[in-house]
């Protein structure tokens, strides 16, 4: 394979110092550096708000909050774990590693890089200072439905339009990510080389932008009925309230893969790295997800089952929602074949992607049971829901971002981390993360309904049980952040290649940590086999 | 810098404040329209000052590029980077779209039969809207809007001002592409002219639509008050003609540009982004003469 | 010693495992309606579907973490890319599965949604936050709220322990009374904000929405007391609007709606005297 080590000598070359280098950033691992730490600490803040709700529902009473302050908390915990946490790390990864992935010098336009990173501060200051406005934070649920939303006060149009500011970043992101990868990849990659996780990336920016501008379209409605007596989700002027939710959930169901596809490629690249054997059905793979994504703009009413639609339209979401459980499975199977008869080891990336595998396919499980829309109907707004979604989304899309982050972060920063550290953090987070959503399958069939405050007193166990297991989770992290500042502050020197393992990606052949430019010459790979065919 | 950024280097910037400064503007911005919808104090002020910022944006941050770009500093594939980038920029504005033209056709489709008792939710009519029949346009069964007195308003017929724009917004698109040939031929007199022509027509499209808006308004009781009808109708046609609006302006940019001896035959990327762009405003009009004032 | 008291304790708790999955506090509850139990056994079916695939799929992978490790020597065969055989079969046969899923669920939907030749039909209005009910055709209407004792209990620091409340946030001031054995029409509407009627026992959930009336229906077979709540976010009280529901015999029904009906004509003939008592008496009734 070709490599970069001639370019070596441009290591320093033009690193900007100071502050400057991060506010006018156009080098996308500096780039990458901010979104990473801005999700981190969206991460703190949005967990900050998750073990508040944890804390109110810990025993039965209303012990801490107002009812209306929980409410925003559930809002804006899960609109700064959406836009501000997942989101972000993703980018901030596709930041660091596309470049080196496909043998660009940078990402392909580095002063919208910049951009779309740079708003987001702004749009969650925006957001935030609702906290601050007469009648409080947005309280209506992250989706927003009307007519409830619009009872909001002041806050109403800062949601509103930092949601606009988020979907703007979000879109010049994947207008980034997909530039690269098309125009920028070094010659003879072509696009069945590309490593997975550029694969999955590429299909997610393609839903990102094909439904943030509805989302965007969604919320300049709720404005318009809010201020300009626009009547699209009032009846009374001939609108639907449930209208908006179809919009809503026509950018809301991509925006769940958009959240996962990612993990999907970095798992894709770990396994095989730590299996030592090349992914079993490449190809496949790259199918799978297409498909995946493709089914995502036909599945959105799955969320509406109660709203009272026409038969055949019941019947139809339920359908087409259950046939995403075939190329995801496909992906499942194929993860599977790549350990079989492999040489397993088990570092920190790999101990990540393994519980993702378990714990996303135990989420994908009860999405499937979502899907049965009787079913649904006792299902539908309960804690099982919570539990089926929280089980995708973390130790699914945020196991996925760590996972990445411990395969790569020693490529980043130069150092090794501290191996036993890591190795405690995967410990107590995978099994404090059971015991905080799995004991919410069991309230959910129970009865217990989401989004409230308070519960009737026979859903007290489970719900301490899951509260005592939120804040172990919660305070584990703290273990995340040591083990970054300590592997960004020194430690054993990382070798090119990091890992003992089968990785074949372009990042492994320059130094680490990764010089300043990347490929300012790009590598050959004409009549380079692919490691996959 | 120079042997940094030889032709066959793609052309990495090294820090540019720009990004920044734009994120500020957008967030004075949306603070201005936050604060001018809520009617509290200094509103529009901000507001005023958010565009202004904006403008500042585009006019450095462009300038700059537009800067690099003659300087011979873009490689062919920089060329590619951006047109690809725009083309994904325009599919955005697409879905934007179509988020409001799916409002339109939810509410003729589903919504309003159900409000006047056909379909899955027949009793809607009979137990909360006596006697509503539907129909379309309609303002609703509560017959909203200035003349919500129980009285009707009006549409703008198709065959008046809308068809007039249908043909200007046409023959925009044909002044364009024939601008667009004499660029590639290099010449550069019909260039000059044909582009003129077009930002010309474009401009003309939006006074003629913000007169049919005034006769709307003062005229046929048809603000964006009226039901149903008046939302879809004056957003997907509101927001249609902001974007007529923007790419005429851009037109006119790429105008002042030529004038000043910019693009060659071989390149001139801004210039066919402005024109895609035209034709895109240009789809979406014939998408709304279609489902908006015709059917 | 202690060995043993955490083995009976264990084996008390495996004993006590079929009783977990009929037990309301752990599963779905089977519910007294044809359809709850349907959906229940649509519930349990997919249920175990997922553990038997959880139990290949998962078991496939734990054998290759025990059996293909590299600290035991185990070598990776290079050679494994893919193979359109397995690829094939691992296509088809959940497609199957799902057919298999599918198809009595869509069943149970067709019956759910079919609110025909009901015995009785009755109004629900969902309002921040609080339910009205309206027996069609009996003019009886009523609203329902949160009882008194739950009420005081709930609120910010009260003091009071929950667990000392009877039925804490289920209870109501006037629950719904119905006939057994009989099919109920619910026709569904919100005055103010979405919110969704839900009685786990009924298999019954549907969105309140403002502006439209969505249908429902059960028919309860059980006499008794069954209680849920509102499911759709409906603003700072959205979890405090519960909903109760009386099944009683059909008699008893007949008798109390006799008594509701006497009570309506005693509180509109007063009221018929004086302009202002009818606008009283007009909010109170709905
Ligand atoms: C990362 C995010 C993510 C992902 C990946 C998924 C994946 C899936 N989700 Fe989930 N979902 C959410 C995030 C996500 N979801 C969120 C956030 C909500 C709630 C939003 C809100 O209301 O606030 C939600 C809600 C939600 C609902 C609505 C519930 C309700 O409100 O009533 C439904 C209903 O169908 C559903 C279904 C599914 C299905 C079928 C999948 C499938 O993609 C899963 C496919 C995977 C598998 C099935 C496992 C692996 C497969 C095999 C091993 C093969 C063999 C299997 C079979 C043949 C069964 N989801
Ligand atoms: C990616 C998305 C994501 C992630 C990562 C999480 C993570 C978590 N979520 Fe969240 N959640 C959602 C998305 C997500 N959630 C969504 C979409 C909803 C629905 C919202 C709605 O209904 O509208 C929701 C709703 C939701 C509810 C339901 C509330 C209700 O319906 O009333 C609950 C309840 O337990 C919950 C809990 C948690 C917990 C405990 C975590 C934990 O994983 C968090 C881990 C905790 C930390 C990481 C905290 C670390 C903090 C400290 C150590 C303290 C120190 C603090 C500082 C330094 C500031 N979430
Ligand atoms: Cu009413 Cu929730
Ligand atoms: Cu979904």
């Amino acid at each position: 394979m070709a490599h970069a080590d001639t370019h070596d000598h441009h290591d320093h070359d033009h690193k900007p110092a100071g502050i400057g280098r991060w506010l006018f950033a156009t080098n996308h691992k500096d780039i990458g550096t901010m979104y990473l730490l801005w999700a981190l600490f969206m991460f703190f803040l949005g967990g900050a708000m998750a073990l508040g709700i944890r804390l109110e529902l810990f025993k039965p009473g209303m012990q801490w909050f107002d009812p209306g302050f929980y409410n925003s908390l559930v809002t804006n915990h899960a609109l700064i774990m959406i836009f501000g946490a997942v989101m972000p790390a993703w980018v901030g990864l596709a930041n660091w590693m596309i470049p080196l992935q496909v043998g660009a010098p940078d990402m392909a336009l580095p002063r919208m890089n910049n951009y779309s990173f740079w708003i987001l501060p702004f749009a969650f200051t925006l957001l935030l200072s609702s906290f601050f406005t007469a009648g409080g934070a947005p309280a209506g649920g992250w989706t927003l439905y009307p007519p409830l939303s619009l009872q909001a006060g002041d806050s109403f149009p800062l949601t509103i339009f930092a949601i606009h500011m988020m979907g703007i970043s979000s879109i010049m992101g994947a207008i980034n990510v997909i530039v690269t990868i098309m125009n920028m990849r070094a010659p003879g990659m072509t696009l069945l080389k590309l490593p997975l996780f550029c694969w999955t990336w590429l299909i997610t920016a393609y839903l990102l932008i094909a439904v943030m501008p509805v989302l965007a379209g969604a919320v300049t409605m709720l404005l318009t009925d809010h201020y300009f007596g626009t009547s699209f989700f009032n009846p009374a002027g001939g609108g639907d309230p449930v209208m908006f939710q179809h919009i809503f959930w026509f950018f809301g169901h991509p925006e769940v893969y958009i959240l996962i596809l990612p993990a999907f490629g970095i798992v894709s690249e770990i396994i095989p790295a730590f299996s030592r054997k090349p992914l079993f059905g490449y190809d496949a793979m790259v199918y799978a997800t297409a498909s995946i994504a493709f089914l995502s703009f036909i599945v959105w009413a799955h969320h509406m089952f109660t709203v009272g639609m026409p038969l055949a339209g019941q019947t139809f979401f339920m359908m087409s929602t259950m046939l995403i459980a075939i190329p995801t499975g496909v992906k499942v199977f194929n993860w599977t074949a790549t350990m079989w008869k492999g040489s397993l080891s088990f570092e920190p990336p790999m101990l990540f992607a393994l519980a993702f595998l378990f714990l996303f396919t135990i989420g994908g499980f009860s999405g499937l049971m979502l899907a049965i829309a009787p079913a649904d109907f006792q299902y539908q707004d309960t804690y099982f829901v919570v539990a089926h979604f929280h089980y995708v989304l973390v130790p699914g899309a945020v196991f996925g971002i760590m996972a990445g982050v411990y395969y790569w972060l020693p490529k980043w920063t130069g150092h090794m981390y501290n191996m036993t550290l890591a190795k405690w953090h995967f410990w107590v987070s995978t099994i404090s993360v059971n015991v905080l959503f799995f004991p919410q399958h069991f309230l959910g069939l129970a009865g217990m309904p989401r989004r409230i405050p308070d519960y009737s007193t026979q859903f007290t166990d489970w719900n301490m049980v899951s509260s005592v297991g939120g804040f172990v989770f919660g305070f584990s992290q703290l273990l995340f952040v040591v083990l970054i500042w300590q592997c960004a502050r020194g430690g054993a020197k990382a070798t090119d290649k990091v890992w003992d393992g089968m990785m074949t990606g372009l990042e492994w052949t320059v130094a680490s940590p990764a010089p300043y430019h990347s490929f300012t010459e790009a590598p050959d790979l004409t009549g380079v086999a692919d490691s996959h065919h | 810098m120079a042997n940094d950024h030889s032709d066959d280097k793609y052309y990495v910037p090294h820090s540019s404040p720009w990004p920044l400064f734009g994120s500020i503007s957008l967030f004075v911005l949306m603070l201005g329209a936050s604060m001018t919808v809520e009617q509290s104090g200094s509103g529009t002020t901000i507001l005023a000052v958010g565009f202004l910022l904006l403008f500042v944006l585009f006019y450095g941050w462009f300038g700059k590029v537009v800067a690099e770009h003659q300087a011979g500093m873009f490689n062919m594939a920089v060329d590619r980077s951006f047109r690809m980038g725009m083309s994904w920029f325009i599919f955005s504005e697409v879905m934007f779209f179509a988020a409001f033209f799916g409002a339109l056709f939810y509410a003729r489709q589903f919504a309003l039969p159900w409000l006047s008792g056909h379909g899955a939710k027949h009793l809607t009519s009979s137990m909360l809207w006596h006697g509503y029949e539907g129909g379309w346009p309609t303002n609703g069964p509560s017959a909203l809007g200035p003349k919500g007195d129980g009285s009707t308003f009006e549409t703008i017929p198709a065959l008046g001002v809308p068809l007039l724009n249908t043909a200007i917004l046409l023959l925009s698109g044909v002044t364009v592409t024939i601008a667009h040939h004499a660029l590639k031929a290099g010449n550069r007199a019909v260039l000059k002219v044909a582009l003129a022509a077009t930002f010309l027509l474009g401009f003309f499209f939006v006074y003629k639509q913000i007169g049919e808006y005034h006769e709307a308004y003062t005229e046929l009781g048809l603000t964006l008050g009226t039901g149903i009808y008046g939302s879809t109708f004056f957003m997907l046609t509101g927001f249609h003609g902001f974007h007529v609006t923007l790419g005429a302006i851009m037109l006119l940019v790429i105008w002042f540009r030529v004038l000043k001896g910019h693009f060659t035959p071989e390149r001139h990327f801004a210039f066919e982004a402005v024109a895609w762009y035209w034709h895109f405003v240009d789809v979406v009009w014939l998408g709304l003469y279609l489902f908006v004032y015709w059917l | 010693m202690l060995n043993r008291k955490m083995l009976s304790a264990l084996g008390g708790l495996l004993a006590a495992l079929p009783a977990f999955a009929y037990e309301s506090s752990y599963n779905m509850t089977q519910g007294v309606t044809d359809i709850s139990r349907e959906v229940h056994g649509l519930h349990m079916t997919v249920f175990w579907v997922c553990v038997a695939i959880a139990v290949a799929v998962f078991g496939v992978m734990i054998y290759s973490i025990i059996t293909f490790r590299k600290s035991k020597g185990a070598v990776a065969d290079q050679t494994m890319l893919h193979s359109t055989k397995v690829e094939i079969i691992w296509t088809v046969i959940p497609v199957l599965i799902l057919v298999f899923l599918a198809v009595p669920a869509a069943k149970t939907l067709v019956r759910m949604e079919d609110t025909r030749n009901a015995d009785i039909s009755i109004k629900i209005t969902g309002y921040q936050w609080k339910w009205g009910y309206e027996y069609l055709g009996t003019g009886v209407s009523f609203y329902s709220t949160l009882a008194s004792t739950s009420n005081e209990a709930r609120q910010l620091h009260s003091g009071i322990d929950p667990n000392s409340v009877k039925d804490y946030l289920l209870e109501v001031d006037h629950p719904v009374v119905v006939p057994v054995d009989a099919k109920v029409r619910l026709l569904l509407t919100g005055n103010d904000v979405i919110h969704s009627w839900w009685v786990p026992d009924f298999a019954v959930k549907k969105d309140a929405i403002p502006g439209f009336i969505n249908e429902a229906w059960f028919k309860a077979e059980k006499i008794g007391h069954y209680t849920g709540q509102c499911t759709e976010l409906c603003g700072r009280d959205h979890g405090f609007m519960p909903i109760a529901v009386d099944v009683v015999s059909q008699e008893d029904y007949a008798k109390w709606l006799a008594a509701q009906q006497e009570a309506v004509k005693a509180a509109a003939a007063p009221a018929a005297t004086t302009a202002a008592n009818t606008a009283a008496s007009a909010s109170a009734t709905l």
